[in-house]
């Protein structure tokens, strides 16, 4: 049948080109019900992403289960409300958790995990311990000095910095829920930055964004990871001078690959590289 | 020189003109970020009360940023139009809130010139939505590229048909279905996830070629940095219009690596292609509240009066299009559905009386209290305030940039709201490809002839 004759046909073949919602449909002007009510949920899902609490405990018992040793953190932000108006509050320790780290520092190490709520706690609760979970061989097996596990609440990336500084690590790794899409609200982004210490700027770190069970899985994704915290050990440095050349060595890399050194904060209408920038995380 | 303001037993006292514009901003999250803003709601309302008595010619005669420190000061100053600005220079700026709900469209286009975005800013932080409303719709602007956008009674779109990866079927098969909705007559304005040039000139010749095949009289345009655009017109890619965002300062619109003298290029080079068939607007400028202050380049400014700037920025290139990208930016800026309202009314006020085509995306993050509801409303306000475009993203949904902005769905319940019309050489295409009737609504038929016309395109 041709495209003239059935043009329903041909739209279905045209949504199957993009995961942008079109061939909807219409009700007059508006869209068919079932079109509004798809869209509500994909908005519910992501508001819950965004205001669901992290649940500490659990995610401690899971990367704990893999062996290693969790810390709890949380920022100078009290409440989520909070955390949504200051975003310079989000980066900072609160009191009680910068003395608790300093505390539990020890000899310098070469790396320092951060798994961190961010905006989507859903995206950890998912995605962290399947991440670390491909990560912990490769650690092992590169026989970098690990800190213990930190596991942040109320945080923004450069939580991090200061995590990372009191721990004495080389480089941070933060693992953060990102700002939900309509359609991902379980994103996990990756920063790695680095020589960490407050006052970092996001042009000094690398990442990994979308990784989750429909785009970066954890496996390619633990693997580009590995591949960034060996290199920024090497070389000694992350962000914009540390280009990912990981899918050299990974063939097939599934969803999205990484958006290196270019990510900033909350980016206005322009992050500066003209367009709109894709924001996926929030710092 | 200080300003002070009675209110019974207390007196408000603000040190400079700074303070006094930032304090009588209705308030917002980004300003309270910032340090800037009034303290109670008592200060705020003193502010405006102290505010509606400062003289136009003082705002004009106390730059907020010194000319010596910043070139978007300096292009305001060197350009103000004074013989303009005559016809109000001897008014408060709230005389100046009543002689603008009096003057009538031509008085508005007449002072347009003398009209300082500080002074934009200043009278509407005075004003409620209803005057923000009434005399942004007295106050048209209208550009001409490949067709005439801004006449009155008429709505433009830009069809937005982003991809996570830039895959070109995926865009084309977005194109066609915003286009069997009637939309693409402001533009059809990719943002490519990709910044280079070879990424840039894959999806030019795309979009150039389409315009081509349908002979549709609009424009396309990949939304990427001005030095991309500009390395691509040098290789003699097709480029109708040149886009870059911009902000209020020099060092914001740094923080952008873009200046004055590069969009001035730029603007040269598209002007020497010229492809523009009945006029030679080709600049499209994308703004927002909040980018200055994110740059860390506020100089201490309220983030309405900053964005008012970015359009004196924009209206020295004699743009076609430019918008405020009003929620996008996050809740630190504007927290929820009220303040994303407030600050879009704000921003396509000042830009219409400022004499700038302003376009709105309106639009929310999922981590802003706001939902469609909100935009529904906003969409609603600035129908009736004459927006000259919205954006079109399939399903409100774009699946690059992770936001929500309107739909092809959307600015057809604005039309049939509002009776507003597209551009009228883009009407008339649609009309000649069978997706239109001659009242300009939507044939039935889910765009059979568009299909029709283009078998084998996103196969």
């Amino acid at each position: 049948m041709s495209r003239e004759d059935d043009p329903a046909g041909a739209w279905q073949r045209l949504a199957a080109l993009t995961p942008a919602r079109i061939a909807l449909g219409r009700a007059g002007a508006g869209l068919p019900t079932r079109e509004v009510l798809r869209f509500g949920l994909a908005h519910a899902q992501a508001r819950d992403a965004v205001h669901t609490p992290l649940d500490a405990e659990a995610v401690q018992a899971g990367i704990a289960a893999l062996g290693f040793t969790p810390l709890m953190a949380a920022s100078a932000a009290p409440d989520r409300a909070t955390y949504l108006r200051r975003p310079d509050l989000g980066r900072r320790l609160d009191e009680a958790s910068a003395v608790a780290l300093a505390a539990a520092a020890g000899d310098p190490v070469d790396l320092a995990l951060v798994v961190a709520d961010g905006l989507s706690a859903r995206a950890v609760h998912e995605g962290a311990v399947p991440l670390l979970t491909a990560l912990k061989p490769a650690l092992a097996g590169s026989g970098w000095r690990l800190a213990p596990v930190v596991v942040a609440v109320q945080a923004r990336v450069a939580l991090g910095d200061a995590v990372g500084a009191l721990l004495k690590a080389r480089a941070v790794a933060v693992l953060i829920g990102e700002r939900p899409g309509l359609s991902s609200p379980d994103s996990l982004g990756i920063y790695l930055t680095f020589d960490p210490r407050p006052g970092r700027s996001d042009a000094e770190r690398n990442c990994l964004s979308n990784v989750r069970a429909a785009g970066l899985k954890p496996e390619p994704a633990a693997f580009k990871l590995h591949w960034l915290i060996d290199q920024a050990l090497t070389r000694r440095l992350t962000g914009v001078a540390l280009k990912d050349e990981s899918d050299r060595l990974l063939a097939g890399p599934e969803g999205v690959t990484s958006i290196t050194g270019g990510a900033r904060d909350n980016p206005p209408p322009s992050a500066g590289e003209g367009s709109r920038a894709p924001d996926p995380e929030q710092t | 020189m200080s300003y002070r303001h009675v209110v019974g037993p207390r007196t408000f006292v603000f040190a400079d003109l700074a303070e006094l514009m930032a304090k009588a901003s209705p308030p917002r999250s980004g300003d309270r970020l910032a340090g800037l803003a009034a303290g109670s709601a008592e200060e705020c309302v003193a502010a405006r009360w102290c505010l509606a008595a400062v003289p136009l010619s003082e705002i004009l005669a106390r730059p907020l940023i010194p000319y010596e420190a910043d070139d978007v000061t300096r292009l305001i100053l060197d350009t103000h139009d004074a013989a303009a600005f005559a016809r109000v220079s001897h008014l408060t700026v709230g005389d100046f809130r009543e002689f603008l709900l009096t003057a009538p469209s031509e008085t508005l286009a007449v002072i347009a010139p003398g009209v300082t975005p500080e002074i934009a800013a200043a009278v509407s932080k005075i004003m409620r939505n209803q005057d923000l409303i009434l005399v942004a719709r007295k106050a048209r602007v209208v550009t001409r590229l490949r067709n005439t956008i801004g006449l009155p009674g008429t709505l433009a779109v830009r069809l937005q048909p982003n991809h996570p990866s830039d895959d070109p079927a995926g865009i084309t098969a977005a194109i066609l279905d915003g286009l069997a909705y009637g939309c693409g007559d402001a533009c059809i304005g990719i943002n490519p996830v990709s910044d280079s040039v070879q990424g840039l000139t894959g999806l030019l010749h795309l979009l150039a070629e389409l315009i081509d095949r349908f002979a549709i009289p609009t424009q396309g345009c990949v939304l990427t940095h001005v030095t991309t655009t500009l390395e691509a017109m040098n290789r003699g890619v097709p480029v109708d219009l040149v886009f870059q965002s911009i902000a209020g300062t020099q060092g914001a619109n740094a923080s952008f690596g873009v200046t004055l003298s590069v969009l001035k290029e730029a603007q040269e080079a598209a002007l020497a292609l010229k492809r523009g068939t009945v006029g030679d607007n080709v600049m499209y400028f994308e703004t927002g509240q909040g980018s200055a202050l994110s740059a860390e380049a506020h100089h201490g400014i309220d983030q309405q009066t900053l964005e008012a700037r970015a359009y004196a920025v924009a209206r020295a290139f004699r743009p076609l299009l430019v918008n405020t990208v009003v929620g996008f930016i996050g809740p630190e800026y504007l927290y929820d559905g009220k303040e994303i309202i407030r600050a879009g009314l704000e921003d396509h006020f000042c830009g219409k009386l400022m004499g700038v085509p302003l376009g709105v995306d309106v639009c929310y993050t999922n981590h802003a209290e706001a939902d469609q509801d909100d935009m529904d409303t906003l969409l609603t306000l600035l129908g009736a305030a004459g927006v000259t475009y919205v954006m079109g993203v399939p399903g409100a949904d774009d699946v690059m940039l992770n936001y929500q902005s309107t739909s092809f769905h959307d600015q057809l319940y604005l039309r049939e709201v509002m009776g507003l019309k597209r551009a009228p050489e883009f009407s008339e295409w649609l009309a000649r490809m069978g997706l239109t009737g001659p009242d300009g609504a939507l044939l039935p038929g889910g765009g059979a002839p568009l299909l029709a016309a283009a078998p084998g395109l996103a196969a």
